[in-house]
């Protein structure tokens, strides 16, 4: 007879993998970055669950919302200059460094 | 195609790494033997035991490492901000920091306090202190210390300079390198780690501030340094 | 101890798939993220080893270790990101300058 928390546990991993899969397989990158975040708290479910309540509250402040957070404003920074992208290209390189 | 032949390497390099984890032994590890000398760490929680007095060597490098990232994000801003920017003053983003921020520093000092005898510590606390920060800029707030160049460096550096002062001081004194005293070492850690709550949370507020390109308001601009 | 399985070949497998992202796609965030994810795994495989018994509890030294990992892996997407963006500003593109960007420029 298959426990209760043995289904939770292979459902948590089942969702961890195909999470993980959808982050680096959808074409859009802030769906990318959205999906991200969400598999970083279900892994922090995932410590809680191996007895690591340190480790989630570490997870999901740094690993989940720091990163994420970092990344969305990396993926605006690349979005909004996309149509400057091309002229930057040919200036080169100029101003004070 | 190149793309199968990758395909296949990772799948036969997945299937042995599930083989060889399968036969791993099971076993206690060291939790007997941290178990044993939880009276001479000071704090009553294994993990911060381990994190600040077992392994404080790891730490120290820890917070070095960190350090280390501001100063290559610092080195890599450009010398005038990027002119592209978006403001991100939304009034319902105002109201929910004006509820949050002062949660989150009262959180962030219980975590702190709460370290030595059940799970938090200097990590998390400056992990949510840090947010609190990343808040307050977004909606235009000055940090403390954005103004005033060697508060915020102060405010920087100083989890690793208790840190090493306090290693560093005891092998002055005779001991060994961040060994500390048994009596002594309950009082070392909360110093130690009060130092790096503040530090972790500045340092992770400037890791997204200095990264970003935001025009927030019309005075709270990334500093300009040379 | 069946938890501490099912959780290190879900972590075993996290790390294989972050891999496969690091070495399939071009686009400099995809890359980035998918580091992240093989430290996720790497990080899941310490703390299901570090499970113990279920009574008892779990092995304080693993976790003391993926708490510096997850500390130093966000210090160097930080870097990393700022890298990428100074890339960007300087070339035009958040991909490699020699990378081909056909192969599955995503």
């Amino acid at each position: 007879m298959i426990e209760a928390l043995t289904l939770f546990d292979g459902l948590l991993g089942f969702l961890l993998l195909g999470l993980a899969w959808s982050v680096l397989a959808s074409k859009d990158l802030f769906r990318s970055v959205v999906l991200f975040i969400v598999f970083g708290l279900i892994m922090a479910m995932a410590w809680v669950r191996l007895k690591a309540p340190d480790i989630a509250l570490a997870e999901a402040a740094i690993g989940t919302g720091l990163t994420g957070v970092l990344l969305l404003d990396t993926l605006g920074f690349i979005s909004r200059n996309r149509s400057e992208g091309k002229s930057k290209e040919k200036q080169g390189r100029k101003g004070t460094e | 195609m190149m793309r199968w032949v990758i395909g296949s390497v990772m799948i036969a390099f997945g299937g042995i790494l599930v083989w060889g984890v399968m036969s791993l032994p099971g076993g206690d590890g060291l939790t007997v033997k941290v178990e044993e000398r939880m009276e001479m760490s000071g704090v009553t929680h294994p993990v911060t035991a381990v994190l600040l007095n077992f392994r404080g060597y790891d730490t120290l490098l820890e917070i070095g490492v960190l350090l280390l990232a501001l100063f290559g994000v610092y080195s890599l801003r450009r010398s005038r901000p990027d002119p592209t920017g978006v403001s991100v003053s939304h009034p319902f983003l105002l109201a929910l920091t004006r509820l949050l921020v002062p949660v989150m520093i009262l959180m962030g000092g219980y975590l702190f306090w709460s370290g030595a005898y059940a799970p938090g510590g200097a990590f998390q606390a400056g992990a949510v202190l840090g947010a609190a920060g990343v808040l307050l800029y977004l909606n235009g707030f000055d940090l403390p210390g954005r103004k005033k160049e060697w508060l915020l460096r102060l405010y920087l550096a100083i989890g690793f300079v208790f840190f090493l002062g306090i290693g560093g001081g005891l092998v002055a004194a005779g001991n060994r390198l961040l060994e500390y005293p048994p009596d002594l070492a309950g009082s070392l850690i909360i110093i130690i780690e009060a130092g790096l709550t503040l530090s972790i949370g500045f340092i992770l507020a400037e890791l997204y501030i200095s990264n970003s390109s935001l025009e927030i308001g019309p005075d709270v601009f990334v500093t300009e340094k040379g | 101890m069946n938890v501490m399985y099912l959780y290190a070949v879900v972590a075993v497998l996290l790390f294989v798939i972050g891999l496969h992202g690091v070495i399939a796609y071009s686009h400099l965030l995809r890359k980035i993220v998918a580091l992240n994810i093989m430290g996720s795994g790497t990080f899941l495989l310490l703390v299901s080893i570090a499970y113990g018994r279920p009574e008892g509890g779990p092995d304080p030294v693993p976790h003391a270790m993926v708490l510096t990992g997850i500390v130093v892996a966000v210090s160097a997407t930080a870097f990393g990101l700022a890298l990428v963006r100074r890339l960007y500003s300087e070339t035009g593109k958040p991909y490699l300058p020699n990378g081909d960007t056909e192969k599955s420029g995503r």
